[in-house]
């Protein structure tokens, strides 16, 4: 392949992926069946060139591969705060991407739609989330891929032998326990937030093990542990004792080993955890209201849309805005649910997400999210102050207009 | 003049004035593409400017995205001349060939012992080896 007899885009590729092994001191290479690539986000104009690059050079994905969210809501535009010459880069690295022969998913949660991976198979996937959810819950195999590296996994269908593809690497190092909580400890969305938050900030490069975390009541609390881990920290694979595939047991996820660690969580560091994610105090008027980062699951719709009062009796006092995945906006399409969720006053976001590019009205507010991942990132990204609540907390304060906590 | 066995993972040559920082940085969210300085707030050498330095740190950090950063310095002239990492790192050994091979603009990147490296005299880097041309008085 370095030498061009699969064409100028993969001897690309095959060279960056020589160079890549060569720095982690990957003995080999390996096959992959599956990547995810984060490269449609626009940064610069050298995302745009290395992609055009590899269309020009004849490039084409040779696994299935999907793709991250871009700057740009390709299904609802209108929703885009940027000027037409802003736009068309980073609409056209998108549109670069399809050429390639990748999956327009353009979602950062493929693993619950488009393309989910299986327990043991070998992916290389970026962006942090995905990445996370991958190893972690589903028990695929990858490293922390991104800028370039994706991309040149999936046109060649092959990666470094090295880290989290391989077995040794994948057990646990630190080991994270809950003490002191109550026996008949709630699996509340924010449980789940708070400890993956206190994760990731403490396990620096190691792989946690957390022990004590009650049964989630769904994936999707996984898929906000580890958000909020990977955002706090840089953490790409995590085992929940008894509950994650690698750990049906303490010592299966250490295998076999001691912890060369121990961290103990206790109720008030998760409680000052998800405080310190809060910039301003309950009770302050709201802007806005985000949800779905990760992208919004269908069971993620099935618990929002029953908090919602019936349309034409209540409507919102500040807009709600809930990023998914064409995928699952479709399927709410075909069981005629789309008319009833924008008439209770929701605002659908695909293809992106509302803490990377400009959609929310007012930049100068307070916005409250379910979000971990949220909350982190978007005072640096948008300069608004922030909230975090559950669900149900999020949906009471939108229909108050500033921030409220319901007791339940 | 003093010089030191390095390995290259990034070829290239380039010379210019040594800029050592206290601790690893991340390009993404460390430095600004625009103007080639150091905008971490956590980072010790916040507003030091890496571009046409040759920039020695114990390796890089953080986020993946450090690779289109340090490619987009290159492309836009504000970049490092060269990079010197007691540590390989992946990141940005592909943001360095990803500019040579799009822009034809090289900066070499070679790992080796750092310890004794201070900022302002000048370096060059060729040929597996990391040469001090204006040695600490």
């Amino acid at each position: 392949m370095l030498a061009g007899e699969h064409g100028d885009a993969a001897a690309f590729a095959m060279r960056l992926i020589v160079a890549f092994a060569e720095s982690v001191d990957a003995p080999a290479l390996l096959d992959v069946s599956g990547a995810h690539i984060d490269g449609c986000l626009y940064h610069g104009q050298v995302n745009l060139d290395f992609v055009e690059r590899m269309v020009a050079g004849g490039g084409r994905v040779r696994v299935p591969t999907t793709l991250n969210v871009g700057a740009i809501d390709l299904i609802h535009p209108e929703l885009i705060r940027l000027s037409n010459p802003e736009q068309a880069p980073a609409r056209r690295l998108m549109r670069a991407h399809e050429e390639l022969g990748c999956i327009p998913s353009f979602t950062c949660a493929p693993y619950q739609t488009t393309f989910r991976p299986a327990f043991g198979q070998q992916i290389a996937w970026g962006e942090s989330n995905a990445i996370v959810f991958a190893n972690s819950v589903i028990g695929a195999r990858t490293n922390r891929y991104g800028d370039f590296i994706d991309l040149c996994c999936a046109l060649t269908g092959r990666a470094p032998a090295w880290g989290l593809h391989l077995d040794e690497p994948r057990r646990g190092q630190v080991l994270f326990r809950l003490t002191g909580f109550p026996a008949s400890l709630a699996a509340t969305d924010s449980l789940y937030v708070g400890v993956g938050l206190l994760v990731g900030s403490a396990a620096a490069d190691r792989v946690p093990v957390i022990e004590g975390l009650p049964p989630p009541a769904s994936e999707d609390q996984l898929k906000a542990l580890g958000a909020a881990a990977a955002s706090s920290g840089s953490v790409a694979l995590f085992h929940a004792v008894g509950i994650t595939p690698e750990a049906p047991t303490l010592s299966d996820a250490f295998g076999g080993a001691a912890p060369a660690a121990v961290v103990e969580i206790r109720p008030a560091d998760v409680t000052d955890a998800l405080a310190r994610l809060s910039t301003v105090a309950d009770g302050t008027p709201l802007t806005a209201v985000c949800l779905g980062t990760p992208h919004f699951s269908r069971a993620e719709w099935e618990r929002l849309l029953p908090l919602l009062p019936d349309p034409g009796t209540r409507r919102p006092r500040v807009p709600i805005y809930v990023n998914t995945d064409r995928a699952t906006l479709a399927r709410l399409e075909a069981d005629e649910r789309l008319d009833t969720i924008r008439e209770r006053g929701i605002l659908v976001v695909t293809d992106t997400c509302t803490y990377l590019t400009p959609i929310l009205e007012r930049l100068d507010g307070v916005v409250m999210t379910n979000s971990g991942k949220w909350a982190h990132y978007a005072p640096g990204n948008l300069g608004v102050q922030v909230a975090f609540g559950e669900l149900h907390d999020c949906v009471a304060s939108a229909f108050e207009g500033r921030i409220v906590r319901v007791t339940r | 003049m003093s010089r030191r066995p390095v390995r290259c993972y990034a070829a290239g040559a380039a010379e210019g004035p040594a800029l050592v920082l206290a601790e690893p940085l991340s390009f993404w969210g460390g430095i600004d593409a625009a103007t080639g300085r150091v905008i971490d707030r956590s980072h010790p050498d916040l507003g030091a400017c890496v571009s046409g330095t040759i920039l020695v740190m114990p390796g890089g950090r953080g986020s993946s995205s450090s690779s289109s950063v340090l490619a987009e310095t290159l492309r836009r002239g504000t970049g490092p001349a060269g990079i010197v990492l007691a540590t390989p790192d992946p990141i940005l050994t592909v943001g360095a060939l990803v500019a040579e091979s799009l822009y034809g603009i090289q900066c070499p990147i070679v790992v080796g012992g750092i310890e004794g490296i201070r900022s302002g005299p000048r370096l060059w880097i060729e040929g597996g080896w990391l040469t001090t041309v204006q040695p600490a008085e």
